[in-house]
Order: C-alpha cells, then structure tokens, then sequence
C-alpha cells in the first residue's frame, strides 16, 4: 500500500512483496476471523495464525493468564485444531476474508511433527511462508527444548528445510522462517546455526519465561506456574536482540515483541527488521494493527522517510 | 463487537466492597448474561465484567474490589469516561422453549448482578421466576429490593445467617416444579447447583475465568466440554447444562 504520494511501506520478506511489514503474531490473531469481523484485513502485511501442530490440543489447563505491569503472561499451551482442522476448516475460512499469502505458524513435539506440519501446511496454495515455532515456553516437551540448543536448533530447521525442498515440484518449496526464544544467552548463536541449517528468515523473539504469585492464595496465577511474557514491557528485550542478530545473519529479520505504535515499528525496522509482528497489543486493542498501518505514513514523514524499506538496520 | 468511549454517569458503593456504576449507552442490542471489557488507566489487560442491566441509554454493571483494577476502578468519578469493548460473550437466550413457566434464577455474590438483567427479560416476556440469592453476610448484600421491584419472589441465603437463611444458596432452594434454572456465581455453587437440581431438569450455568482478550482471540479462557473446547468469553460464559464437564 503507498499511504501517500510520497511514501512507500512495501517491503519483500524472503521473496514475497509485502504492502505494509505489519504482521499480527501468532496466537494473538486466531486464524483471523475474529478480527476480519471488525476490518478488512487485506490491509495488513499479512498475518501469522495460531500454532498448529500434528494433532488437535486442548493446551494447558486454566487460569492461562496473568497481568503485569505493561504487559501479560499467557500459558495457553498450543491449543490448536490440529493440521487436519486447519487444512479442512480455518483455511478454506482464511480464504474468503484474506486474499494475500498467510503465515503459517508450525508447532510440535518431536522433529518428525514438525517436519509432517510444515510439509503439509506449505502445500497448501494459501501460505506464504511457513513460521517454525521451536520457541513455546509452555509446553513441557518439544517447542523451546528445539529453541534453545543450536545443534537442536539447526537439526529442526535442516530437517524440515530438506523437506520442503523436496515438495518444489508441487509449490510446496515455501520459504522457512524460524521463529527464537529470546529464553538463551545468545539469541544470535541460534540465529546463525538456523541459517547455516537452511532458514530463509527469523522472527525474534517469542516470549519471555516469567511469573506472577497470587498473595491472596499464595500459588502462582497461572495453573503452569510458568508461561511467557508479552506486551510494551519486552519492546526494548526484542530490540536488543534484533540488533545484536542483524549483525551476524544475512536473512531477513521479522521483529517481534511489545510493538504497539507506529513509532515502536519504525524502531524495529531500524534495529534489523524487514517484517514486523504485533502481538499482546492486538488483544487489548483488536483495531490496532489497522490504527498502525493507518498511522504510518505520518510517522515516516516526519521522520523523513520515503520507503521504509530504506531504514531496516539503518540504526547500525 | 465495538469500541466506546462510555461516560460515567455514576459510580457508587453499595454494599461492602461492592460499586455499582451506571455508564452511559448507545443503544447496542445487549442480551442478560453478556459483558462489557473495561479498559482502566495504567493497567495492561481488560477487566471483564458483566452487564447487570441496561436500557437504551443507560448500561448498570456491579463489581467487587477483588485487585487492584477493581480498586482503581472505585475511584473514578462521574463525568469522566472509560474505553470499554461490547457486547461480548452469548448471555443467556430468553427465548429458549426449555426455560418453561416456573424457571429458577440462583445468584451468589458477584454472580447476582447479571441475574438481575435476566431477571427483566424474563418478566418482560411474561415469566415469573423464583429468585434465590445467596452472600456471605447482609453486609455484602445488595439488589434485593430491585429484585423484589420486578414483582419477584426473592429467597435470600447467608453465609454467617446474618440475614435470610444462614447457609447457601442450595439450603433454599427446591426443584419441585421448576422448568429449569440459571445460576451464575462460585464454581462451588454452580456444582452443586448441578447436584441438586433433578436431572431432567435444563439449566444454564454462567462462568468466570481470567480472560486475555475477552473477544476469542487468544484462547486464553478455554474450557473442555462435552462438545469440544468452547472458549468462555465466546462460546460462554453461559453454557448449557449437559455440554459441561465438571
């Protein structure tokens, strides 16, 4: 979308042209339809759905959310319908509010799941790109522990990049973003094991580990004990580690965490990102990401910038 | 769903560590059961709370101070405003052939008030239900009379006996004859709610759970029951009888 005549917001995210680098993160977005009742979401970038793994998952038990200050802790534990659900039900759903490319997020709990999820979902003609989550805090097995450890890491991301190299010849070839944990000492040694393994893209960061304790009862809020934190209070977290990854890879970035203003996004763009993910802010606002993209061009013009594209790491 | 800016146009307490604020209204189709996701000054996520009555310009809701949202809340004044999102949730739907001429409507503490606009509905479509209420003490009690003003009977239990029976609100009631039931309160209460009334009896059953969003995006207030994973502030927080699973 240009937003006027002197502005350009269109970026190119591993191959596929973008109007806007705003992308609703998963989890927060469901697989849109929630939100397409109260804007057309053709505006946006496009959107990452809820992380869908092998079989149907109920996720963990309730209460799944606690608040903090300028933020929350979520542990819903990957509930999803399941590959099956998503092919049969969401998707055919998906394409009749969204005309654009998808992101699909792939979840699971051993490197054969992931590898099944994402072939599968990167046949189907609607998704773009497929997003490997090795990053959920809140499940016990698989996710983060693949997130973690950069041999792990890479074992995945080689495995299903294999995979969908081997699905070319019927368009399943899609571009494979990984999506970090910021939950290890170096984002960026995983970062580059990724991309050494075959990743086209990373999105950083998922949430960070935390916790809220209950005085009244003495007991942690969430019945997990421990689930992940998102909201503003992560923006400067995830910028840090944009940053400091921008500078060891050569794949396109997607920022991720505690971006809810125009302004947050120009910042992102500046520390390394191409693409930009809004999460927490979705849900206590679900008109944001249009309120963003609407916003936009009257940031950059006052910031001097024609095409956004031209500012990705430019604070390097 | 929308987005409003509501005026305040009251905020009072009415009984211990329970405010009733009345916030003005644009006339949205609201049904008894729904609820109103208040945004509050300084706070990050939503606070949910349900719709005790409304009419075309006007939406009453009832909170405890329970945290510190709650107790910010209490302090804001009228002629101010607040961002709320609505109507959320299904409610209850009062036009359902199973809730028959003699329904039932049991309230406990801060699930009384969505009972009251239930309450309404039903009067205005020409039942009479039997009001039962329970609270922990006659210091937290409130709305009896605008019960009792709907031309209802209203049975009230007390935790302490400080006023009607001492006990809960299943020492007062009895299934004999009723069509069906609503209740909305404690989970406790609403067990055994199921445990009392007879079987065959059909009954809707309001629940409370910590919500990230309040409008089914984030998954946040799922439950399981008998017809898969309902989400409560979507799919509920009514639900039916023989779908839950306790």
């Amino acid at each position: 979308m240009v937003g006027s005549d002197r502005t350009n917001m269109k970026v190119e995210l591993c191959g596929i042209t973008l109007d806007n680098p705003i992308i609703p993160a998963s989890g927060t977005f469901g697989f849109g339809r929630e939100f397409a009742e109260l804007y057309d979401i053709n505006i946006l970038g496009t959107f990452s759905f809820k992380g869908t793994t092998g079989k149907n998952r109920f996720g963990n038990p309730t209460p799944r959310i606690a608040e903090c200050t300028e933020g929350m802790i979520n542990s819903v534990g990957l509930e999803n319908p399941g590959v099956d659900g998503v092919i049969n039900e969401e998707l055919p759903e998906i394409s009749k509010m969204f005309n654009k490319s998808v992101m699909a997020n792939v979840s699971g709990f051993s490197l054969e799941e992931y590898v099944e999820v994402a072939g599968r979902l990167a046949l189907q003609k609607q998704v773009g790109w497929i997003e490997l989550n090795i990053s959920c805090p809140n499940v016990h097995r698989g996710g983060m522990a693949f997130g973690t450890d950069p041999k792990e890491a890479a074992r995945v991301t080689g495995a299903v990049k294999k995979a969908l190299e081997a699905q070319s010849s019927d368009g399943g070839n899609k571009p494979l973003i990984v999506k970090l944990s910021p939950n290890v000492t170096d984002i960026s040694e995983i970062a580059v094991a990724c991309e050494i393994a075959g990743a086209d893209g990373l999105t950083l960061i998922n949430t960070v580990q935390g916790m809220r304790i209950d005085l009244k009862t003495g007991r942690p809020v969430i019945a997990n004990k421990i689930g992940g934190f998102s909201g503003p209070a992560i923006l400067p977290i995830a910028l840090g580690m944009v940053y400091r990854t921008y500078e060891k890879v050569k794949i396109p970035i997607v920022g991720c965490g505690g971006v809810s203003c125009p302004e947050d996004v120009l910042e992102m763009m500046m520390a390394g990102a191409t693409g930009v993910q809004v999460g927490a802010a979705n849900l206590v606002n679900p008109w944001i990401c249009q309120e963003i993209i609407e916003a936009l061009p009257s940031q950059m013009k006052k910031y001097g910038i024609e095409n956004l594209r031209d500012i990705i790491g430019g604070a390097h | 769903m929308k987005n409003r800016k509501a005026e305040i146009i009251s905020n009072r307490q009415i009984a211990e560590n329970t405010y009733e604020m009345i916030l003005s209204h644009d006339g949205t189709e609201l049904k008894p059961g729904q609820f109103i996701n208040i945004k509050l000054e300084g706070f990050f996520l939503r606070r949910p709370i349900s719709i005790c009555d409304w009419d075309e310009k006007t939406i009453t809701i009832i909170y405890k101070t329970v945290g510190r949202g709650t107790e910010a809340m209490k302090r804001y004044v009228s002629g101010g405003s607040i961002d709320i999102l609505l109507p959320l949730g299904n409610g209850y739907d009062v036009s359902d052939e199973r809730i028959g001429q003699k329904p039932i409507v049991v309230g406990g503490g801060a699930g009384v008030p969505p009972m009251f606009g239930l309450c309404r509905e039903l009067v205005a479509r020409g039942s009479k239900p039997l009001v039962v209420l329970g609270f922990r003490s006659s210091k937290e009690m409130f709305y009896i009379e605008k019960f009792r003003e709907l031309g209802l009977e209203v049975a009230v239990a007390t935790e302490d006996g400080s006023y009607g029976v001492k006990g809960f609100v299943t020492d007062v009631l009895s299934d004999s004859e009723c069509t069906s039931f609503f209740t909305c309160g404690p989970e406790g209460m609403l067990k055994a709610m199921d445990s009392t009334m007879g079987r065959g009896i059909s009954g809707w059953f309001s629940f409370e759970e910590r919500m990230g969003c309040g409008f089914g995006a984030c998954m946040g207030c799922s439950c399981e029951t008998r017809y898969g994973s309902k989400r409560i502030c979507k799919e509920g927080p009514v639900l039916e009888r023989e779908e839950i699973i306790w």
